[in-house]
């Protein structure tokens, strides 16, 4: 393999790694925020209980989620030099300001927020924990206004081969700019959503009773249900961006190859082989009209196809199709099955009530929910990669549109160089990511069988048994 | 002086150096010492390991930011030397990275895994900090060496990494002696007494071989009258030396009075030693290359990071001393609740 393909799989590969940390950590710092919230009002210990679990979970991905960013932030010089060099002048300032606002307000609070509440007032703890989660957004607020440029460029001047930034505002509020956000950030809160119902199920399973199990699976489940309807929602407007500014990539995204005679609109493939040889689908199965449905809102209205992407020469200047075919399909699916088993439990546990009568009881839920959530507790990961792999390889051959290929930018490091340090990185993030998941696992565990982490106080907290009785710590029950 | 300030293709670019040259500082002592407290795992038992990990837990964080603060200036700044710099260090980049991450996660695995693990995570740790260190130091040396690719070099490279990770190891030492009490005290306290020769040993090594392998230094060193405004720096860094070896001498005190002089006096060292650095190194940001002003980007761009550096580096600097004085005082044990 040359180093231009070897490079794109390491990118692809840190980018990949990388992006499952934020993607929890962005939304877990507001739900963690909301936790203390209903704490603060309501002065039932169960929410706080659900904060020290739930914050172990974030310390962990923000450990991950640091680690694997300064990794990006290297290898922009080691194996992208051409990127800086030519983008430099728009690129740097929006990752400088990533850095100075947001970086080290999450870094500077962290700390707080993880070991400080014994230590701090009330309200710096919680000041500290609306920081982190206000941090993690804005960081991802100012890597999707450089990852949105890089998809529809704006705002600047080609001056000797080099970009100058010409208007700032442009370039912020580029014209992908307020979709990408919104979805990446509903994509981030449906993670969550899902992470939070599938672990808290699996606790249920593990036989944990508490209350605090309980409010924390009708939350993923809730937050679930709510956000799904506005993701498909997003999602589609995104689409729609997509097909004006980077049609190639829509047509990949519906293996249109080409155009379809007159009054015929485009079809939706629901499944097909994609076929760069032949230019054409393998094993079809569409649905007439449906396509143009989607996305003209009109019954025959057309979209560019794939063949209009070929120069006279036979250059192709369209995007692989398979794998951007495959990932939107399963990014899709992915989405589809979280619809179906979010309102399903929200459904169960409006209409059944509980054994003690209770409405919204996570007791009405049938076995195979549970077991449904647990299986879905990292559909959120499955999904994002998927909906990045589509955008991010359905950009190509430019890695910023229209303005530099990603050829141009490769740096012309050898390539077994290349490969030998891909395959270390593989395998330090193929032990890290199984250690993750196991170490959730192990969490549920410990926290179900009431095994003290080291971290935890013992049964003579007072903390633990007001979580028993709801109370506030250091109200004395008559059972004492 | 005024023909500078009134020209911002002079003026941005030295600012942006500066504000390099202060993130890389910052990094290499905040950092330094929490990566010196992995690198003393080894000699620590397993109470003791809890403790130091606990000294660090609440900084860590924000000591790594430094350097990407740090890549990110010479990135934004200067992105044509980020380029060539980091593609001459691929190997040696690729190995600091894979250490910081095995650093950053055994911080987080070693107390939340399950307990058998503990042992492996605590090796990581050490893994961790050892690579990172050996692979800056390896960095620091190429770099010196205007990043060419001799045996010469290589072998000056290799005499570099182990004293950065010396001198990362003393002043991680340094810390505890100041964040512990008790046995563990006296444990830092040796480790630094052992430490003081390795610092002075690796000063001097570097001091001596720099000159001579690299003949651009000894002109820059060595030539009248510039060796006036110069010799400051080793006499300085003698009486530190010498006021560290009479502090250690006296520690642990009872009262622990002093107990943070060594780590004052090494964070001293380490500023003399990077401004010795940085006089022989300006204007170049790529050795004999590329001067700051040729790889500087457009001014339009460094202005507007400018002005968003001025606001927050305030606001970076007020939160960064609320949390060292949260956690101020001894290390206890690191709690969520």
């Amino acid at each position: 393999m040359d180093t231009l393909l070897l490079s794109r799989i390491q990118f692809g590969a840190n980018i990949s790694f990388h992006i499952l940390f934020p993607t929890i950590t962005i939304a877990l710092g507001w739900v963690l925020l909301w936790f203390k919230l209903r704490y603060n009002a309501t002065g039932d210990f169960k929410w706080m209980e659900a904060y020290r679990f739930w914050v172990k979970v974030f310390a962990l991905s923000f450990a991950l989620g640091v680690v694997s960013g300064i990794t990006m932030s290297f290898q922009f010089g080691t194996n992208w030099p051409g990127f800086m060099e030519t983008v430099g002048n728009v690129a740097g300032p929006l990752l400088a300001y990533e850095v100075l606002t947001a970086f080290f307000l999450e870094a500077g609070f962290l700390g707080i927020m993880l070991f400080g509440f014994s230590r701090v007032p009330g309200w710096l703890h919680t000041f500290a924990t609306f920081l982190v989660a206000f941090g993690t957004t804005l960081s991802a607020f100012w890597i999707l206004v450089l990852n949105s440029w890089m998809h529809t460029p704006a705002g600047f001047e080609l001056r000797d081969g080099v970009v100058h930034a010409t208007d700032w505002l442009a370039i912020i509020f580029n014209p992908s700019m307020p979709y990408r956000l919104a979805h990446m950030l509903l994509a981030s809160g449906l993670t969550v959503a899902f992470l939070i119902a599938g672990i808290s199920a699996l606790r249920l399973l593990f036989g944990d009773r508490s209350r605090s199990v309980a409010a924390t699976l009708r939350f993923g489940a809730v937050m679930g249900a709510v956000l799904i309807p506005v993701q498909i929602f997003v999602g589609d407007m995104h689409g729609l961006n997509t097909l004006e500014h980077q049609p190639a990539k829509v047509a990949a995204m519906e293996g249109h190859w080409e155009q379809y005679p007159d009054g015929e609109g485009v079809p939706l493939v629901l499944f097909a082989v994609p076929n760069a040889e032949t230019r054409d689908n393998d094993y079809e199965v569409k649905i007439p009209h449906l396509g143009s449905l989607v996305l003209t809102h009109s019954w025959d209205g057309t979209i560019p196809a794939l063949d209009e992407f070929v120069a006279e020469d036979g250059t192709v200047t369209h995007p692989p199709v398979a794998p951007v075919f495959y990932s939107f399909r399963i990014m899709v699916a992915t989405g589809v099955a979280m619809l179906l088993l979010s309102w399903t439990a929200v459904a169960l546990m409006a209409r059944r009530r509980g054994p003690d009568g209770a409405r919204w009881s996570v007791e009405a839920l049938p076995r195979w929910v549970l077991y449904a959530f647990v299986a879905m507790a990292l559909s959120g990961w499955l999904a994002v990669l998927a909906g990045w792999y589509t955008t991010e390889i359905g950009r190509q051959p430019w890695l910023v549109h229209g303005v530099l290929s990603t050829a141009q930018a490769v740096a012309e490091v050898p390539a077994p160089m290349v490969l030998s340090t891909l395959v270390a990185y593989l395998a330090v993030y193929a032990v890290l990511t199984g250690a993750y998941v196991a170490v959730l696992v192990y969490l549920a565990w410990t926290a179900t069988h009431g095994k003290s982490l080291p971290t935890r106080g013992g049964t003579a907290d007072p903390v633990e048994r007001a979580v028993e009785t709801g109370a506030r710590p250091g109200a004395t029950t008559p059972a004492e | 002086m005024a023909e500078i300030l009134a020209d911002p293709a002079l003026w941005l670019p030295l600012t942006f150096a500066g504000l390099m040259g202060l993130s890389i500082l910052i990094y290499v002592v905040l950092d330094g010492f929490d990566l010196g407290v992995g690198l003393l795992f080894p000699f620590a038992d397993e109470a003791e390991k809890d403790r130091m990990v606990a000294s660090i837990g609440p900084f860590w964080d924000a000591n790594e930011t430094w350097l990407v603060m740090a890549v990110g200036l010479l990135l934004v700044a200067f992105p044509v030397a980020h380029g060539a710099i980091l593609t001459t260090l691929y190997l040696p980049v690729a190995v600091m990275l894979v250490g910081l991450i095995l650093r950053g996660v055994a911080f987080e695995f070693r107390v939340k895994a399950p307990e058998r693990y503990k042992r492996g995570w605590n090796a990581a740790f050490f893994a961790g900090s050892a690579l990172t260190s050996l692979s800056q130091g390896f960095m620091l040396g190429m770099y010196i060496m205007g990043l060419e690719v001799t045996l010469a070099t290589l072998a000056f490279s290799a005499v570099t990494a182990v004293f950065l990770t010396v001198g990362y190891s003393f002043i991680g030492a340094a810390w505890l002696i100041g964040k512990t009490e008790g046995a563990l005290q006296d444990k830092a306290v040796e480790w630094a007494q052992g430490g003081i020769w390795g610092l002075l040993l690796g000063i001097g090594a570097i001091s001596v071989a720099s000159p001579l392998v690299s003949a651009r230094i000894f002109e820059r060193w060595f030539s009248w009258p510039e060796i006036l405004w110069l010799s400051p720096l080793p006499l300085l860094s003698a009486a530190l030396l010498v006021a560290l070896w009479a502090a250690l001498r006296r520690l642990p005190s009872d009262d622990d009075r002093g107990a943070w002089v060594p780590f004052s006096c090494g964070t001293g060292l380490f500023v003399l030693a990077f401004f010795g650095m940085a006089y022989s190194f300006y204007p170049y940001v790529v050795p004999e290359r590329l001067t700051i002003f040729e790889a500087a980007s457009a001014p339009e761009s460094l202005m507007i990071i400018l002005v968003g550096a001025i606001v927050v580096m305030p606001m970076i600097a007020a939160y960064t001393v609320l949390a060292y004085v949260v956690f101020r005082g001894k290390a206890t044990e690191l709690r969520y609740d």
